[in-house]
């Protein structure tokens, strides 16, 4: 098949199917996407779907922990399943500059495919472009996704049901993937190796929606991390929310360069964390499940949702004090998912 | 994180709240002159621990707050020019122009790159050497011998196209500028970084001829409630002196090297503060011996007239006249997201750490 990608791999023509049928079909095998219809026929157990797209474009493609494959499938598998939805198929879209190492597409491509797998979910339509040198940087991927959602569920994407006296949880550590980027950047010459904790949830959220608790609320904490979606629910829903620092685990070496760097961990993207809220009587239970998989080892209870400064989201610093968490005004890295 | 925890402790805090909280008995006034403790301050929430009696105010210290908007507007000349890439610090991208800002031009398709460090500033010079290289240098006595480092090296390295523009200033005509224009303070939280190079000296004459205390303080929450306590026990015991709380890295002598590196490069001259207008010696322009160097002199450049905006009053909040809620543009004209004044764009700025942490 070559080293590289050419303009010749997005025509349409031999060079097209030749990719699809070597590369794509191989990793991506599923009886749906071989029958090479325009469109992927599926039918669906329920009538509420979950439907989400994203687009990848970051910079390195490769980092560790992960690459820009492995973000895409995740990323969509996560935005379906925090709607309280099962993933089922993902679409992939392929934009590629001309000369781009096929050997590293095939990484790419592989990961995703193996990740698809872990999950549950199949790729089941996709497309390919080539652009002339210069006109991408590298790749850049789009992926879709729909999941089929059982209506009990549906207020959990809006949040409609929460209340003072919620509980607010993560599963774990934050600003691991933002941080990890910037190594990978070798940004300021850090010798330091951060993994991203980029994964896909949605195995860990069904076992949480399987207790029965009541979940009021999920949303992955990606880009503008977890401070960005406590102020859009507190503006959102008029309510506000008081979070512990203390309570929040932040790795150490995510911290030091963060530190270093002048970031707040708070701001940074993650791309394996929700936020979930819950009612204070589930909170614990719902811990406990979580910290029975292997992305929630370290869920915590990290704040909750309160009767006054309504509109707000104020944080509790480790010494004691309190200030108001806001929205960024500008990206802090760019190019990270 | 060991040299992070043991400074955010909170029984050591909470130990320092009640000792200042004893000897508080009258109001009293600091004024924290550096940008990164504006910023501590409010990220920790420190203003919400202290007695009531007791006003934080903030300073002239975040240098992208009193570099003039005339600066700005030639950084925004150069970078029109086709055969000039700008390199900068993050934070001097959004500083609005007069008409322009850097943030404007980049997407324009100006070269404005930023980084970290002005090595990095220097490599992108030997990278391409087609191009002038322009390293727009603010801040204080804490950044100046990291440019001068950088001219030092490229003038060692005979690189060619690498040029400073220089915004560069000192703290101490400031501090006491501050003072003779009669603003009310009791006590300066004295800049931690700034210190570690011009050592505590610099402030020595303020307590004798003003009769205000210094105590040059670290940037954790308790190097600083540490160094309140220290301003509030002068003023109880009604002596006034300079002290170091940040000891574990400033020296009275300072970081001589540095200031060696920083006198082989700069030369003093008059230079302009947003809110006190010029001030005598207190800029650092590159001196003859470097000249080839200086951007100033060796790229000449068309620069628009300067607009002032109306009704920001950024210049009496660096001077602790007023505060960022008295401000009538501050949090509907004027916001983190579109800065109207200096203050709001950099995090060191009161307005930026007051609308992120308050508003």
């Amino acid at each position: 098949m070559g080293n590289n990608i050419l303009l010749g791999h997005g025509s349409g023509g031999k060079l097209s199917h030749k990719l699809i049928k070597e590369l794509f079909f191989t990793y991506f095998d599923n009886p749906i996407l071989k029958l090479q219809t325009d469109s992927a026929l599926l039918t669906l157990e329920r009538s509420t779907i979950a439907f989400t797209t994203d687009s990848y474009v970051v910079d390195p493609l490769f980092f560790s922990g992960g690459n820009i494959g492995k973000l895409a499938v995740c990323g969509t598998i996560n935005d379906i399943a925090v709607s309280g939805a099962i993933p089922q198929y993902i679409s992939a879209s392929f934009i590629i500059e001309e000369g781009f190492s096929l050997k590293e597409l095939e990484r790419i491509v592989s990961s995703m495919a193996h990740e698809a797998k872990k999950a549950g979910v199949l790729i089941v339509t996709g497309d390919t472009k080539v652009v002339n040198k210069g006109q991408c940087d590298k790749l850049f991927i789009n992926t879709s996704g729909i999941g089929i959602l059982d209506d009990k569920y549906k207020s959990i994407s809006t949040g409609e049901t929460i209340q003072a006296g919620d509980k607010i949880i993560i599963n774990g550590s934050i600003g691991d993937h933002g941080m990890s980027i910037m190594a990978a950047r070798n940004f300021g010459n850090f010798k330091t190796e951060i993994k991203t904790d980029c994964a896909s949830l949605n195995h860990m959220i069904k076992e949480i929606l399987d207790t029965k608790c009541l979940v009021k609320f999920m949303r992955d904490a990606t880009r503008g991390g977890i401070a960005t979606i406590l102020c859009e629910l507190t503006e959102s829903k008029n309510i506000g929310i008081e979070i512990d620092e203390s309570t929040v685990a932040v790795n150490e070496n995510v911290c030091g360069m963060c530190e270093l760097l002048g970031f707040d961990p708070f701001y940074i993207a993650n791309e394996g964390k929700i936020i979930l809220i819950a009612s204070a009587k589930d909170a614990d239970r719902i811990v406990d499940v979580m910290r029975q998989n292997e992305f929630g080892r370290d869920s915590a209870i990290i704040g909750e949702v309160v009767n006054n400064h309504h509109g707000k989201a104020v944080l509790k610093t480790g010494i004691g004090g309190k200030r108001i968490i806001d929205m960024l005004a500008d990206e802090q890295l760019p190019r990270i998912c | 994180m060991q040299y992070i925890d043991e400074y955010r402790n909170k029984e050591l805090a909470n130990r320092l709240i009640e000792k200042i909280s004893s000897l508080t008995s009258k109001e009293m006034f600091f004024m924290e002159v550096c940008g990164g403790h504006t910023w501590a301050i409010q990220k920790f929430g420190i203003p919400s621990l202290l007695p009531e009696k007791i006003k934080l105010l903030s300073g002239p210290g975040c240098p992208v707050c009193v570099t003039s908007k005339k600066f700005i507007d030639q950084a925004v000349a150069y970078s029109r020019l086709n055969d000039v890439i700008i390199t900068t610090y993050g934070d001097l991208i959004r500083v609005p122009g007069s008409t322009s800002s850097l943030n404007e031009e980049k997407s324009n398709g100006a070269d404005i790159r930023i980084v970290y460090s002005i090595l990095e500033a220097l490599q992108i010079a030997k990278d391409n050497p087609s191009k002038k290289i322009v390293f727009l240098g603010i801040g204080f006595e804490t950044t100046a011998p990291g440019s001068a480092a950088g001219i030092i090296n490229a003038a060692k390295e005979k690189v060619t196209n690498f040029f400073l523009f220089s915004s560069h200033k000192i703290m101490p005509p400031a501090l006491a500028a501050l003072i003779d224009e009669g603003v009310t303070i009791n006590g300066y939280i004295a800049p931690g970084h700034v210190s570690t190079i011009t050592g505590s000296h610099i402030y020595d004459d303020i307590p004798e001829k003003y009769g205000v205390g210094c105590v040059v303080s670290g940037f954790e929450p308790v190097d600083i409630l540490q160094s309140i306590y220290m301003l509030v026990k002068q003023v109880y015991d009604n002596k006034f002196k300079v002290e170091i709380q940040y000891k574990r890295v400033v020296k009275p002598e300072g970081n001589v090297k540095a200031q060696k590196i920083m006198n082989e490069v700069f030369s003093f001259r008059d230079d302009w503060w947003r809110g006190f207008g010029i001030l005598k010696n207190s800029g650092l322009g590159v001196n003859e011996r470097y000249h080839d160097f200086d951007a100033e002199r060796m790229i000449p450049v068309d620069v628009e007239e300067t607009i002032e905006e109306k009704g920001c009053i950024c210049g009496e909040i660096l001077k602790g006249l007023k505060t960022p809620g008295q401000c009538k543009l501050f949090a509907t004209v004027c916001t983190s997201a579109t800065p109207v004044g200096a203050c709001m764009v950099s995090h060191e700025g009161a307005c930026n750490a007051y609308y992120r942490f308050n508003k």
